[in-house]
Protein backbone atom coordinates (compact mmCIF):
# COMPACT_ATOMS: atom_id res chain seq x y z
CA UNK A 1 0.00 0.00 0.00
CA UNK A 2 1.40 3.39 -0.97
CA UNK A 3 0.51 6.92 0.01
CA UNK A 4 1.20 9.83 -2.30
CA UNK A 5 0.44 13.52 -2.46
CA UNK A 6 -2.51 14.27 -4.68
CA UNK A 7 -0.75 16.23 -7.43
CA UNK A 8 1.03 13.02 -8.42
CA UNK A 9 -2.15 11.13 -9.36
CA UNK A 10 -1.34 10.90 -13.08
CA UNK A 11 2.27 9.98 -12.40
CA UNK A 12 1.25 7.20 -10.01
CA UNK A 13 -1.24 5.79 -12.49
CA UNK A 14 1.24 6.00 -15.34
CA UNK A 15 4.20 4.50 -13.48
CA UNK A 16 2.23 1.61 -11.97
CA UNK A 17 0.78 0.82 -15.41
CA UNK A 18 4.11 0.79 -17.22
CA UNK A 19 5.57 -1.43 -14.50
CA UNK A 20 2.76 -3.93 -15.03
CA UNK A 21 0.99 -3.13 -11.77
CA UNK A 22 -2.13 -1.17 -12.74
CA UNK A 23 -3.98 -2.61 -9.73
CA UNK A 24 -1.41 -1.41 -7.20
CA UNK A 25 -3.12 0.03 -4.13
CA UNK A 26 -2.59 3.64 -3.25
CA UNK A 27 -4.29 6.59 -1.63
CA UNK A 28 -3.60 10.30 -1.66
CA UNK A 29 -3.10 13.04 0.91
CA UNK A 30 -2.90 16.76 0.13
CA UNK A 31 0.25 18.33 -1.26
CA UNK A 32 2.52 19.46 0.39
CA UNK A 33 3.72 17.27 3.25
CA UNK A 34 7.00 19.18 3.43
CA UNK A 35 7.08 21.84 6.16
CA UNK A 36 3.80 20.90 7.80
CA UNK A 37 3.42 20.64 11.59
CA UNK A 38 2.65 17.39 13.36
CA UNK A 39 -0.92 18.58 13.89
CA UNK A 40 -1.34 19.42 10.23
CA UNK A 41 0.02 16.03 9.20
CA UNK A 42 -2.29 14.31 11.66
CA UNK A 43 -5.15 16.18 10.01
CA UNK A 44 -4.06 14.64 6.69
CA UNK A 45 -4.23 11.18 8.29
CA UNK A 46 -7.62 11.85 9.86
CA UNK A 47 -8.91 13.60 6.76
CA UNK A 48 -10.12 12.60 3.35
CA UNK A 49 -8.33 11.66 0.19
CA UNK A 50 -8.61 14.91 -1.82
CA UNK A 51 -9.19 12.99 -5.04
CA UNK A 52 -11.79 10.45 -3.94
CA UNK A 53 -13.37 12.27 -1.00
CA UNK A 54 -13.10 9.08 1.08
CA UNK A 55 -11.32 8.87 4.45
CA UNK A 56 -7.61 8.30 3.93
CA UNK A 57 -7.36 5.58 6.57
CA UNK A 58 -10.37 3.75 5.19
CA UNK A 59 -8.59 3.58 1.84
CA UNK A 60 -5.38 2.46 3.52
CA UNK A 61 -7.03 -0.37 5.42
CA UNK A 62 -9.07 -1.48 2.42
CA UNK A 63 -5.96 -1.41 0.29
CA UNK A 64 -4.25 -3.79 2.73
CA UNK A 65 -7.17 -6.12 3.28
CA UNK A 66 -9.55 -6.20 0.32
CA UNK A 67 -8.82 -7.79 -3.03
CA UNK A 68 -9.58 -5.17 -5.63
CA UNK A 69 -11.86 -5.86 -8.54
CA UNK A 70 -10.01 -6.15 -11.80
CA UNK A 71 -6.91 -7.84 -10.39
CA UNK A 72 -6.92 -10.06 -13.46
CA UNK A 73 -3.95 -8.45 -15.16
CA UNK A 74 -4.17 -10.84 -18.09
CA UNK A 75 -7.16 -8.88 -19.34
CA UNK A 76 -5.18 -5.68 -19.71
CA UNK A 77 -3.70 -4.83 -23.08
CA UNK A 78 -0.06 -3.92 -22.75
CA UNK A 79 1.30 -4.45 -26.22
CA UNK A 80 1.88 -1.23 -28.10
CA UNK A 81 3.79 -0.33 -31.20
CA UNK A 82 4.91 2.87 -32.83
CA UNK A 83 4.27 3.08 -36.57
CA UNK A 84 7.01 4.40 -38.84
CA UNK A 85 4.64 6.78 -40.58
CA UNK A 86 2.01 9.25 -39.56
CA UNK A 87 -1.19 8.97 -41.59
CA UNK A 88 -0.96 11.23 -44.67
CA UNK A 89 -2.57 14.62 -44.14
CA UNK A 90 -2.33 18.20 -45.33
CA UNK A 91 0.59 20.22 -44.06
CA UNK A 92 -1.62 22.34 -41.82
CA UNK A 93 -3.31 19.30 -40.33
CA UNK A 94 0.03 17.63 -39.68
CA UNK A 95 1.29 20.67 -37.82
CA UNK A 96 -1.87 20.55 -35.72
CA UNK A 97 -1.43 16.83 -35.14
CA UNK A 98 2.18 17.18 -33.98
CA UNK A 99 1.15 20.02 -31.67
CA UNK A 100 -1.87 18.14 -30.27
CA UNK A 101 0.17 14.97 -29.71
CA UNK A 102 2.74 16.91 -27.66
CA UNK A 103 5.47 15.99 -30.13
CA UNK A 104 6.81 19.56 -30.25
CA UNK A 105 8.15 22.17 -27.84
CA UNK A 106 5.12 24.29 -28.83
CA UNK A 107 7.16 26.23 -31.36
CA UNK A 108 6.68 25.53 -35.08
CA UNK A 109 8.56 22.52 -36.38
CA UNK A 110 9.82 21.33 -39.75
CA UNK A 111 7.70 18.39 -40.92
CA UNK A 112 9.85 15.25 -41.15
CA UNK A 113 9.26 14.17 -44.73
CA UNK A 114 11.06 11.14 -46.10
CA UNK A 115 13.40 13.27 -48.18
CA UNK A 116 14.40 15.50 -45.29
CA UNK A 117 14.99 12.53 -43.02
CA UNK A 118 17.05 10.83 -45.75
CA UNK A 119 19.21 13.94 -46.09
CA UNK A 120 19.84 13.84 -42.34
CA UNK A 121 20.68 10.15 -42.44
CA UNK A 122 23.22 10.73 -45.21
CA UNK A 123 25.49 12.43 -42.65
CA UNK A 124 26.18 9.32 -40.63
CA UNK A 125 27.57 5.95 -41.63
CA UNK A 126 25.20 4.33 -39.15
CA UNK A 127 22.26 2.42 -40.57
CA UNK A 128 18.78 3.90 -40.13
CA UNK A 129 17.45 0.88 -38.29
CA UNK A 130 20.42 0.63 -35.90
CA UNK A 131 19.47 1.10 -32.27
CA UNK A 132 20.93 4.46 -31.26
CA UNK A 133 20.08 4.39 -27.58
CA UNK A 134 17.57 4.36 -24.77
CA UNK A 135 16.00 7.20 -22.81
CA UNK A 136 13.59 7.69 -19.94
CA UNK A 137 12.32 10.70 -18.06
CA UNK A 138 13.48 9.36 -14.68
CA UNK A 139 14.76 6.20 -13.08
CA UNK A 140 11.31 5.03 -12.06
CA UNK A 141 10.19 4.53 -15.64
CA UNK A 142 11.23 1.88 -18.09
CA UNK A 143 13.56 3.13 -20.84
CA UNK A 144 12.27 3.46 -24.38
CA UNK A 145 14.34 2.42 -27.37
CA UNK A 146 15.00 4.27 -30.61
CA UNK A 147 16.82 3.93 -33.90
CA UNK A 148 19.10 6.25 -35.84
CA UNK A 149 16.16 7.09 -38.11
CA UNK A 150 14.01 8.14 -35.15
CA UNK A 151 16.75 10.54 -34.06
CA UNK A 152 16.89 11.92 -37.61
CA UNK A 153 13.13 12.55 -37.58
CA UNK A 154 13.47 14.68 -34.47
CA UNK A 155 16.55 16.46 -35.82
CA UNK A 156 14.58 17.47 -38.91
CA UNK A 157 11.73 18.72 -36.74
CA UNK A 158 14.16 20.95 -34.81
CA UNK A 159 15.37 22.59 -38.02
CA UNK A 160 18.87 21.16 -37.76
CA UNK A 161 21.04 20.96 -40.86
CA UNK A 162 22.15 17.45 -41.86
CA UNK A 163 25.80 18.18 -41.09
CA UNK A 164 24.87 18.62 -37.41
CA UNK A 165 23.49 15.10 -37.24
CA UNK A 166 26.55 13.34 -35.70
CA UNK A 167 26.41 15.75 -32.74
CA UNK A 168 22.70 15.08 -32.29
CA UNK A 169 23.17 11.33 -32.53
CA UNK A 170 25.93 11.51 -29.94
CA UNK A 171 23.60 13.40 -27.60
CA UNK A 172 20.84 10.84 -28.13
CA UNK A 173 23.23 7.97 -27.44
CA UNK A 174 24.14 9.18 -23.95
CA UNK A 175 20.99 7.96 -22.26
CA UNK A 176 20.78 11.35 -20.56
CA UNK A 177 17.41 13.03 -21.09
CA UNK A 178 17.05 16.76 -21.61
CA UNK A 179 13.45 16.36 -20.45
CA UNK A 180 13.95 14.76 -17.07
CA UNK A 181 10.90 14.64 -14.86
CA UNK A 182 11.78 16.13 -11.52
CA UNK A 183 9.74 18.60 -9.50
CA UNK A 184 12.88 20.76 -9.41
CA UNK A 185 12.51 21.73 -13.09
CA UNK A 186 15.78 20.61 -14.62
CA UNK A 187 17.28 21.60 -17.93
CA UNK A 188 20.38 20.32 -19.68
CA UNK A 189 23.54 22.15 -20.74
CA UNK A 190 25.52 20.94 -23.76
CA UNK A 191 29.18 21.80 -24.41
CA UNK A 192 30.75 20.85 -27.74
CA UNK A 193 34.51 20.47 -28.11
CA UNK A 194 36.96 19.66 -30.89
CA UNK A 195 37.08 20.18 -34.65
CA UNK A 196 33.35 19.61 -35.18
CA UNK A 197 32.73 23.07 -33.72
CA UNK A 198 34.25 24.80 -36.73
CA UNK A 199 33.12 22.20 -39.24
CA UNK A 200 29.48 22.98 -38.55
CA UNK A 201 29.91 26.65 -37.69
CA UNK A 202 29.13 26.60 -33.98
CA UNK A 203 29.63 29.73 -31.95
CA UNK A 204 31.94 29.84 -28.95
CA UNK A 205 32.42 33.61 -28.95
CA UNK A 206 30.16 36.62 -28.66
CA UNK A 207 26.60 35.58 -27.93
CA UNK A 208 27.40 31.86 -27.91
CA UNK A 209 24.78 31.15 -25.24
CA UNK A 210 22.16 33.30 -26.95
CA UNK A 211 19.92 32.76 -30.02
CA UNK A 212 22.41 33.94 -32.65
CA UNK A 213 23.84 30.78 -34.15
CA UNK A 214 21.97 28.20 -36.19
CA UNK A 215 23.96 25.16 -35.06
CA UNK A 216 23.91 26.09 -31.35
CA UNK A 217 20.19 26.80 -31.53
CA UNK A 218 18.98 23.78 -33.45
CA UNK A 219 21.28 21.14 -31.96
CA UNK A 220 20.05 22.14 -28.53
CA UNK A 221 16.45 22.15 -29.69
CA UNK A 222 16.86 18.75 -31.35
CA UNK A 223 18.23 17.35 -28.08
CA UNK A 224 15.07 18.48 -26.30
CA UNK A 225 12.67 17.20 -28.94
CA UNK A 226 14.36 13.83 -29.27
CA UNK A 227 14.43 13.48 -25.49
CA UNK A 228 10.71 13.96 -25.10
CA UNK A 229 9.66 11.92 -28.13
CA UNK A 230 12.07 9.04 -27.77
CA UNK A 231 11.54 8.51 -24.03
CA UNK A 232 7.77 8.24 -24.30
CA UNK A 233 6.77 11.83 -23.77
CA UNK A 234 7.19 14.81 -21.49
CA UNK A 235 3.73 15.88 -20.44
CA UNK A 236 3.07 18.12 -17.43
CA UNK A 237 1.23 16.22 -14.71
CA UNK A 238 2.06 12.87 -16.25
CA UNK A 239 5.68 12.50 -17.34
CA UNK A 240 6.92 15.99 -16.46
CA UNK A 241 6.54 17.32 -12.92
CA UNK A 242 8.75 20.43 -12.93
CA UNK A 243 6.78 22.73 -10.66
CA UNK A 244 7.93 25.98 -12.24
CA UNK A 245 9.51 24.71 -15.45
CA UNK A 246 12.81 25.89 -16.83
CA UNK A 247 13.28 28.22 -19.80
CA UNK A 248 16.77 26.85 -20.40
CA UNK A 249 15.03 23.71 -21.68
CA UNK A 250 14.14 25.37 -25.00
CA UNK A 251 17.61 24.70 -26.36
CA UNK A 252 19.45 23.03 -23.48
CA UNK A 253 22.05 25.84 -23.17
CA UNK A 254 24.02 24.51 -26.13
CA UNK A 255 27.33 26.08 -27.12
CA UNK A 256 30.93 25.34 -28.09
CA UNK A 257 33.82 25.88 -25.73
CA UNK A 258 36.13 28.70 -26.81
CA UNK A 259 39.22 26.50 -26.89
CA UNK A 260 41.22 28.96 -28.98
CA UNK A 261 40.93 31.81 -26.47
CA UNK A 262 40.90 29.71 -23.30
CA UNK A 263 44.13 29.75 -21.26
CA UNK A 264 43.40 26.21 -20.08
CA UNK A 265 43.00 22.71 -21.48
CA UNK A 266 39.69 22.10 -23.28
CA UNK A 267 36.95 20.43 -21.31
CA UNK A 268 37.05 17.19 -23.31
CA UNK A 269 40.83 16.88 -22.83
CA UNK A 270 40.23 17.08 -19.08
CA UNK A 271 37.96 14.07 -19.51
CA UNK A 272 40.31 11.77 -21.37
CA UNK A 273 39.86 12.75 -25.01
CA UNK A 274 42.46 14.07 -27.42
CA UNK A 275 42.24 17.70 -28.50
CA UNK A 276 41.66 16.46 -32.05
CA UNK A 277 38.60 14.45 -30.97
CA UNK A 278 35.15 15.93 -31.37
CA UNK A 279 32.94 15.45 -28.35
CA UNK A 280 29.81 16.59 -26.66
CA UNK A 281 29.43 16.95 -22.88
CA UNK A 282 26.15 17.03 -20.99
CA UNK A 283 25.31 18.67 -17.69
CA UNK A 284 21.91 18.51 -16.01
CA UNK A 285 20.19 20.66 -13.44
CA UNK A 286 20.78 24.21 -14.64
CA UNK A 287 18.33 25.78 -12.22
CA UNK A 288 20.53 28.35 -10.51
CA UNK A 289 22.79 30.97 -12.02
CA UNK A 290 25.01 33.57 -10.36
CA UNK A 291 27.02 36.11 -12.30
CA UNK A 292 29.39 39.02 -11.93
CA UNK A 293 31.93 41.09 -13.86
CA UNK A 294 35.65 40.62 -13.55
CA UNK A 295 37.86 39.24 -10.81
CA UNK A 296 38.63 42.17 -8.53
CA UNK A 297 42.07 42.50 -6.97
CA UNK A 298 41.08 43.18 -3.37
CA UNK A 299 37.96 41.16 -2.70
CA UNK A 300 37.77 38.53 -5.48
CA UNK A 301 37.94 35.69 -2.99
CA UNK A 302 35.05 37.06 -0.97
CA UNK A 303 33.04 37.69 -4.14
CA UNK A 304 33.45 34.11 -5.30
CA UNK A 305 32.67 32.71 -1.85
CA UNK A 306 29.50 34.81 -1.67
CA UNK A 307 28.37 33.59 -5.06
CA UNK A 308 28.96 30.00 -4.04
CA UNK A 309 27.03 30.49 -0.80
CA UNK A 310 24.14 31.75 -2.90
CA UNK A 311 23.92 28.49 -4.80
CA UNK A 312 21.74 25.69 -3.54
CA UNK A 313 24.08 23.39 -1.67
CA UNK A 314 22.83 20.38 -3.63
CA UNK A 315 23.66 21.81 -7.07
CA UNK A 316 27.37 21.76 -7.72
CA UNK A 317 28.92 24.76 -9.47
CA UNK A 318 30.08 24.85 -13.07
CA UNK A 319 32.04 28.02 -13.78
CA UNK A 320 31.23 29.40 -17.23
CA UNK A 321 33.90 31.98 -17.89
CA UNK A 322 34.54 34.49 -20.64
CA UNK A 323 38.21 34.17 -21.68
CA UNK A 324 38.94 37.54 -20.07
CA UNK A 325 37.64 36.26 -16.73
CA UNK A 326 39.57 33.00 -17.09
CA UNK A 327 42.82 34.91 -17.54
CA UNK A 328 41.95 37.18 -14.61
CA UNK A 329 41.61 34.13 -12.37
CA UNK A 330 45.13 33.17 -13.41
CA UNK A 331 46.38 36.67 -12.69
CA UNK A 332 44.67 36.91 -9.30
CA UNK A 333 45.04 33.39 -7.98
CA UNK A 334 47.81 31.83 -10.02
CA UNK A 335 45.49 29.10 -11.30
CA UNK A 336 47.40 28.05 -14.37
CA UNK A 337 45.25 24.93 -14.75
CA UNK A 338 41.53 24.36 -14.35
CA UNK A 339 42.34 21.75 -11.73
CA UNK A 340 44.10 24.30 -9.50
CA UNK A 341 41.14 26.63 -9.79
CA UNK A 342 38.72 23.79 -8.98
CA UNK A 343 40.75 22.88 -5.90
CA UNK A 344 40.54 26.47 -4.66
CA UNK A 345 36.78 26.51 -5.18
CA UNK A 346 36.46 23.21 -3.34
CA UNK A 347 38.36 24.61 -0.36
CA UNK A 348 36.47 27.89 -0.32
CA UNK A 349 32.86 26.80 -0.88
CA UNK A 350 32.02 26.62 2.82
CA UNK A 351 28.86 26.74 4.89
CA UNK A 352 28.03 26.22 8.59
CA UNK A 353 27.12 22.57 9.08
CA UNK A 354 23.79 23.33 10.70
CA UNK A 355 22.72 25.49 7.78
CA UNK A 356 23.96 22.94 5.25
CA UNK A 357 22.09 19.99 6.74
CA UNK A 358 18.89 21.99 7.04
CA UNK A 359 18.55 22.54 3.28
CA UNK A 360 15.56 20.51 2.12
CA UNK A 361 17.42 19.05 -0.86
CA UNK A 362 20.32 18.06 1.40
CA UNK A 363 17.79 16.42 3.70
CA UNK A 364 16.22 14.58 0.80
CA UNK A 365 19.30 13.41 -1.07
CA UNK A 366 22.43 13.72 1.09
CA UNK A 367 21.36 13.22 4.70
CA UNK A 368 20.08 9.66 4.13
CA UNK A 369 23.40 8.70 2.57
CA UNK A 370 25.32 10.31 5.45
CA UNK A 371 23.35 8.45 8.10
CA UNK A 372 24.27 5.16 6.51
CA UNK A 373 27.98 5.90 6.48
CA UNK A 374 28.65 7.13 2.97
CA UNK A 375 31.69 9.42 2.78
CA UNK A 376 32.39 12.27 2.70
CA UNK A 377 28.86 12.94 3.95
CA UNK A 378 29.15 10.82 7.11
CA UNK A 379 32.16 12.85 8.28
CA UNK A 380 30.38 16.11 7.54
CA UNK A 381 27.50 14.95 9.70
CA UNK A 382 29.80 14.85 12.71
CA UNK A 383 30.54 18.58 12.47
CA UNK A 384 29.12 20.96 15.09
CA UNK A 385 26.34 23.23 13.76
CA UNK A 386 28.63 26.27 13.64
CA UNK A 387 31.56 24.43 12.08
CA UNK A 388 32.25 25.39 8.48
CA UNK A 389 32.03 22.42 6.14
CA UNK A 390 32.67 22.03 2.42
CA UNK A 391 29.58 22.31 0.25
CA UNK A 392 30.78 20.27 -2.72
CA UNK A 393 33.20 17.54 -3.77
CA UNK A 394 36.11 18.44 -6.09
CA UNK A 395 34.89 16.14 -8.85
CA UNK A 396 31.53 17.93 -8.88
CA UNK A 397 33.10 21.31 -9.74
CA UNK A 398 33.74 22.18 -13.41
CA UNK A 399 35.02 24.99 -15.59
CA UNK A 400 34.12 25.85 -19.18
CA UNK A 401 35.36 28.85 -21.18
CA UNK A 402 32.96 30.59 -23.56
CA UNK A 403 32.45 34.13 -24.75
CA UNK A 404 33.68 36.75 -27.16
CA UNK A 405 35.72 38.96 -24.81
CA UNK A 406 33.45 41.96 -25.16
CA UNK A 407 33.90 42.07 -21.39
CA UNK A 408 35.07 39.85 -18.54
CA UNK A 409 31.69 38.57 -17.41
CA UNK A 410 31.33 35.14 -15.92
CA UNK A 411 28.73 33.05 -14.23
CA UNK A 412 28.26 29.99 -12.09
CA UNK A 413 25.58 27.55 -13.20
CA UNK A 414 24.39 25.00 -10.68
CA UNK A 415 24.44 21.73 -12.60
CA UNK A 416 25.70 18.18 -12.50
CA UNK A 417 28.16 16.91 -15.09
CA UNK A 418 26.89 13.68 -16.60
CA UNK A 419 29.28 12.53 -19.31
CA UNK A 420 31.35 13.34 -22.38
CA UNK A 421 30.90 11.20 -25.50
CA UNK A 422 32.51 11.03 -28.91
CA UNK A 423 30.86 12.76 -31.86
CA UNK A 424 33.27 11.04 -34.25
CA UNK A 425 31.74 7.67 -33.39
CA UNK A 426 28.48 8.87 -34.93
CA UNK A 427 29.82 10.39 -38.14
CA UNK B 1 11.43 19.65 -51.11
CA UNK B 2 8.88 22.39 -51.70
CA UNK B 3 6.77 20.03 -53.78
CA UNK B 4 6.46 17.73 -50.79
CA UNK B 5 4.64 20.18 -48.57
CA UNK B 6 3.05 22.91 -50.69
CA UNK B 7 -0.65 23.29 -51.22
CA UNK B 8 -3.52 21.40 -49.65
CA UNK B 9 -2.44 17.99 -50.87
CA UNK B 10 -1.89 15.29 -48.34
CA UNK B 11 1.71 14.42 -47.59
CA UNK B 12 3.43 11.68 -45.64
CA UNK B 13 5.79 12.29 -42.76
CA UNK B 14 7.57 10.04 -40.31
CA UNK B 15 6.50 9.42 -36.74
CA UNK B 16 8.92 10.96 -34.19
CA UNK B 17 8.03 8.71 -31.27
CA UNK B 18 10.36 6.00 -29.93
CA UNK B 19 9.56 2.38 -29.14
CA UNK B 20 8.01 1.61 -25.74
CA UNK B 21 9.23 -1.24 -23.56
CA UNK B 22 7.20 -4.39 -23.42
CA UNK B 23 5.23 -4.37 -20.22
CA UNK B 24 5.19 -7.53 -18.14
CA UNK B 25 2.17 -7.79 -15.85
CA UNK B 26 3.00 -8.43 -12.22
CA UNK B 27 0.59 -10.05 -9.79
CA UNK B 28 -0.34 -8.12 -6.66
CA UNK B 29 0.56 -9.39 -3.22
CA UNK B 30 -2.30 -11.28 -1.56
CA UNK B 31 -4.40 -9.06 0.66
CA UNK B 32 -4.43 -9.68 4.39
CA UNK B 33 -8.16 -10.10 4.97
CA UNK B 34 -7.87 -8.61 8.45
CA UNK B 35 -5.22 -6.50 10.16
CA UNK B 36 -5.98 -7.85 13.61
CA UNK B 37 -2.74 -8.94 15.26
CA UNK B 38 -0.73 -8.23 12.13
CA UNK B 39 2.61 -6.41 11.84
CA UNK B 40 2.73 -3.50 9.42
CA UNK B 41 5.92 -1.82 8.35
CA UNK B 42 5.67 1.91 7.72
CA UNK B 43 8.42 2.66 5.24
CA UNK B 44 9.88 6.16 5.15
CA UNK B 45 11.50 7.04 1.78
CA UNK B 46 13.12 10.03 3.52
CA UNK B 47 11.86 12.65 1.12
CA UNK B 48 10.24 15.99 1.97
CA UNK B 49 9.49 15.17 5.65
CA UNK B 50 7.77 11.87 4.88
CA UNK B 51 8.95 10.42 8.19
CA UNK B 52 7.04 13.07 10.13
CA UNK B 53 3.89 12.08 8.28
CA UNK B 54 4.38 8.39 8.97
CA UNK B 55 4.75 9.07 12.69
CA UNK B 56 1.25 10.51 12.63
CA UNK B 57 0.05 7.46 10.74
CA UNK B 58 1.66 5.29 13.41
CA UNK B 59 -0.13 7.28 16.11
CA UNK B 60 -3.43 6.68 14.33
CA UNK B 61 -2.95 2.92 14.41
CA UNK B 62 -2.00 3.03 18.09
CA UNK B 63 -5.16 4.91 18.93
CA UNK B 64 -7.66 3.25 16.59
CA UNK B 65 -6.30 -0.25 15.94
CA UNK B 66 -4.04 -1.11 18.90
CA UNK B 67 -3.93 -4.77 17.93
CA UNK B 68 -1.91 -3.82 14.87
CA UNK B 69 1.83 -3.69 15.50
CA UNK B 70 3.55 -1.00 13.45
CA UNK B 71 7.25 -0.62 12.80
CA UNK B 72 8.47 2.65 11.32
CA UNK B 73 11.62 2.09 9.26
CA UNK B 74 13.68 4.36 7.05
CA UNK B 75 14.90 3.28 3.64
CA UNK B 76 18.61 2.57 3.79
CA UNK B 77 19.62 5.49 1.59
CA UNK B 78 17.91 7.97 -0.72
CA UNK B 79 14.58 6.97 -2.23
CA UNK B 80 16.13 6.74 -5.69
CA UNK B 81 18.09 3.64 -4.68
CA UNK B 82 16.48 0.24 -4.39
CA UNK B 83 16.59 -1.19 -0.90
CA UNK B 84 16.50 -5.01 -1.09
CA UNK B 85 17.61 -5.41 2.52
CA UNK B 86 14.59 -3.52 3.82
CA UNK B 87 12.24 -5.39 1.50
CA UNK B 88 13.64 -8.73 2.72
CA UNK B 89 13.21 -7.68 6.34
CA UNK B 90 9.58 -6.79 5.70
CA UNK B 91 8.93 -10.08 3.91
CA UNK B 92 10.50 -12.04 6.75
CA UNK B 93 9.07 -10.19 9.74
CA UNK B 94 6.01 -8.32 8.54
CA UNK B 95 2.56 -9.00 7.20
CA UNK B 96 2.23 -5.83 5.14
CA UNK B 97 3.76 -2.46 4.42
CA UNK B 98 2.69 1.10 3.86
CA UNK B 99 5.18 3.31 2.03
CA UNK B 100 4.80 7.04 1.91
CA UNK B 101 4.69 9.74 1.15
CA UNK B 102 5.37 9.27 -2.53
CA UNK B 103 6.18 12.17 -4.80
Amino acid sequence: MALHTHVFKQVVESVTRIHGMPQARYAFVPQPVMGKTAAQLRAYVDGKDPLTGRPVMQEVIEGLTRPAEGDRVEEIKFERSTPRWVDAETEDNLHDLFLDNNWTDKLPIILPTEKRVAEMLAHTRRKPDEVAGHLRSNQFRQPWEFTVEKVAVNAVMAGARPEYFPVILALASTGVSARGSTTSSMAAMVVVNGPIRDEIGMNSGTGAMAPYNHANATIGRAYGLLSQNLQGGSLPGDSYMGSQGNNYAYNSVTFAENEERSPWAPFHVQHGFKASDSTVSIFTGCRSTAFTLGVREQYWREHVRSMLRGMDAHSAPTFVLDPIAARQFIDRGGFDTKEKFIQWVYENALMPAGEYWDYQLIQNYVYPRATFGEEPYASKLKAAPDEMIRMFKPDEIHVVVVGGETNGYWRIIGCNYQKTVSVDAWR
Amino acid sequence: MANETNGGAKISVLNPVGYPPKITPKPMAPRLGSLDGKTLYLVDPRFDDSGLFLRQLQNWFAEHMPSVKTKLVEMSSVYTKDDPKTWETIKADGDGAIIGVGH
